[in-house]
């Protein structure tokens, strides 16, 4: 009992710490518009996510290191702060998934987060104990959403998602793919079977999907996650040296980040886009991209070829 | 989706400051053990210089047994939980031990040469290297010497002292098996390194190399 209480105190304490971590920093204007990022809701549901999410590749693999757990926790504090509730990961992400879980945890969050998983291995048969290994690492009584990783013995695996979400053990299935890869048969799996969500790649310089993908989607009532929104930073990079045009005042992109972000996510088929960080301050700048104003149609043209001609 | 749609750095599943901290959780973890790793390096060293028969016996079980802890205490318990493909490489450490002690015992089982020669001149070196020196690219890569890689406690020093072994161990046959794991080890090292964008990521693909000249270096021609 007294170990009880002592842990409860902790945890506590340590929620209190992460919340005056996340609200610190904060300009006041900031701290009005944190609760209140953009959403948009799920086809064929009630819920409604906000436009940006979390992403968990490589960023939050740290093992058991101590500190880099309390840094990825404030990461994910900080996240559910600015109004996040979207984080997606896999198995194959190393210890992602059991930070993630840590950061739930400490910060009593499990029922803050739309848990997004996948299922990877080839041999369909692994798939449900492959699932609940990982639900055990999240910590999560259930997860919102499971993905077949890349594709990876998708047909076995999405018999075992269907069957799942039909007795209400998770809410949505879907299939990821990224860096472009394997589009054609995306499309064939998005169009014969009962699908939730897909996950590609989608961003202001790699826009394959623009093609064929997000509007069948549309078409199909199908939720799009978009992955590595900066190319695992190497966009950034690739950008940090150049200014960013005077004209990104008009839809308040500050950076960036929130450029390429602001164009993600407001294609009209793009349900949210899922940037990894381990800064809290990114973290930040990430979620205030999911505000107004959005690029309309002429200024997402005009912020396409202004990157292009970098 | 099959394996071999993955790209290299597909692969690649944490950040450089994450394997930094491998080495410094681990020798924070372990000490005073990189100190005591360091003396029985030294005196392994020292065996080598001097080498008998029995001396060279005591460096292969030392060896050995640097491989099961090193299998054991670094690659299970740091770096698998967050690679999952290390999995497939600590049975590989269990055989390199597996070999060693086998070929070590043997009653025609591995010697090192007495004499002066280049083979173990390059082998000796690659030996001292990973003992002295290696642990030294922690500051060359930008870590604090707790990152340091010792000899006896993380993996790259470990292969590239039985690489110096192997490189100038007799008979050749028993020598060649010697390098293979090490060997592999080392270039999925530098293939890491080089993902990482770490500085002296080629040192273990050079130490292969170094290893392999060594053994394909001419023999002494008999004497007339």
């Amino acid at each position: 009992m007294a170990k009880l209480l002592v842990d409860l105190s902790r945890r506590r304490l340590l929620q209190s710490m992460f919340s005056a971590a996340a609200m610190t920093a904060l300009p006041a204007g900031a701290l009005a518009r944190a609760s209140k990022p953009l959403t948009r809701a799920l086809p064929g549901t009630d819920v409604a996510l906000p436009r940006v999410g979390l992403g968990s590749w490589i960023t939050f693999n740290v093992g058991d290191d101590p500190v880099l757990l309390e840094q990825c926790t404030a990461v994910i504090a900080a996240f559910f702060a600015a109004g996040g509730r979207l984080i997606d990961s896999s198995p194959m992400y190393g210890s992602s998934q059991a930070t993630i879980g840590h950061a739930l945890a400490q910060l009593d969050a499990v029922d803050r987060v739309y848990a997004a998983d996948k299922v990877w291995t080839s041999t369909p048969t692994e798939g449900p104990a492959q699932i609940e290994a990982s639900r055990q690492a999240w910590g999560v009584p259930r997860f919102d959403l499971l993905q077949v990783h890349n594709l990876l013995g998708w047909e076995g695996h999405i018999e075992t998602l269907a069957a799942m979400r039909a007795d209400g053990e998770v809410r949505q299935l879907g299939i990821t793919t990224s860096h472009g890869r394997r589009h054609d048969a995306v499309e064939r799996i998005m169009q014969r079977v009962s699908l939730d969500s897909v996950q590609l790649t989608y961003n202001i310089v790699d826009r394959e999907a623009e093609q064929r993908l997000l509007p069948l989607a549309q078409e199909r009532g199908i939720a799009v996650i978009a992955n590595r929104p900066f190319q695992r930073k190497r966009l950034i990079r690739r950008l940090a040296d150049k200014p960013l045009p005077p004209w990104a005042a008009e839809i308040d992109a500050t950076t960036w980040a929130q450029f390429i972000l602001k164009f993600i996510i407001s294609h009209p088929a793009v349900t949210c886009a899922i940037p990894a960080t381990t800064q809290v301050r990114h973290v930040r700048e990430n979620l205030d991209a999911a505000r107004e104003p959005l690029p309309d149609d002429a200024m997402r043209r005009r912020m396409a070829d202004y990157v292009q001609g970098l | 989706m099959t394996w071999w749609n993955y790209r290299p750095d597909d692969l690649l599943l944490f950040s450089p400051r994450v394997y930094a901290r491998l080495f410094e959780l681990h020798n924070q973890t372990l000490w005073p053990a990189p100190l005591l790793a360091l003396a029985a390096g030294g005196v392994a060293l020292l065996l080598l210089l001097r080498s008998t028969r029995q001396r060279t016996r005591l460096v292969i079980v030392l060896l050995a047994i640097a491989w099961v802890l090193v299998a054991w205490s670094f690659l299970w318990q740091r770096y698998a939980p967050i690679h999952w493909g290390i999995i497939y490489a600590i049975p590989l450490f269990g055989l390199q031990a597996l070999l060693l002690l086998a070929l070590g015992s043997l009653p025609s089982g591995l010697q090192l040469p007495q004499r002066w020669h280049p083979r173990r001149g390059l082998g000796v070196g690659l030996f001292a290297y990973s003992l002295a020196l290696h642990p030294l690219t922690a500051l060359m890569a930008g870590r604090s010497l707790w990152g340091a890689e010792i000899i006896g406690l993380a993996p790259d020093p470990l292969a590239i002292a039985t690489l110096g072994v192997a490189a100038m161990a007799e008979p050749g046959r028993y020598a060649w098996l010697l390098l293979v794991i090490p060997a592999l080890w080392c270039l999925q090292s530098t293939l890491t390194l080089l993902l990482l964008d770490q500085r002296g990521a080629w040192l273990p693909l050079l130490a292969v190399l170094i290893a392999l000249a060594a053994r394909l270096w001419p023999r002494r021609a008999p004497p007339r």
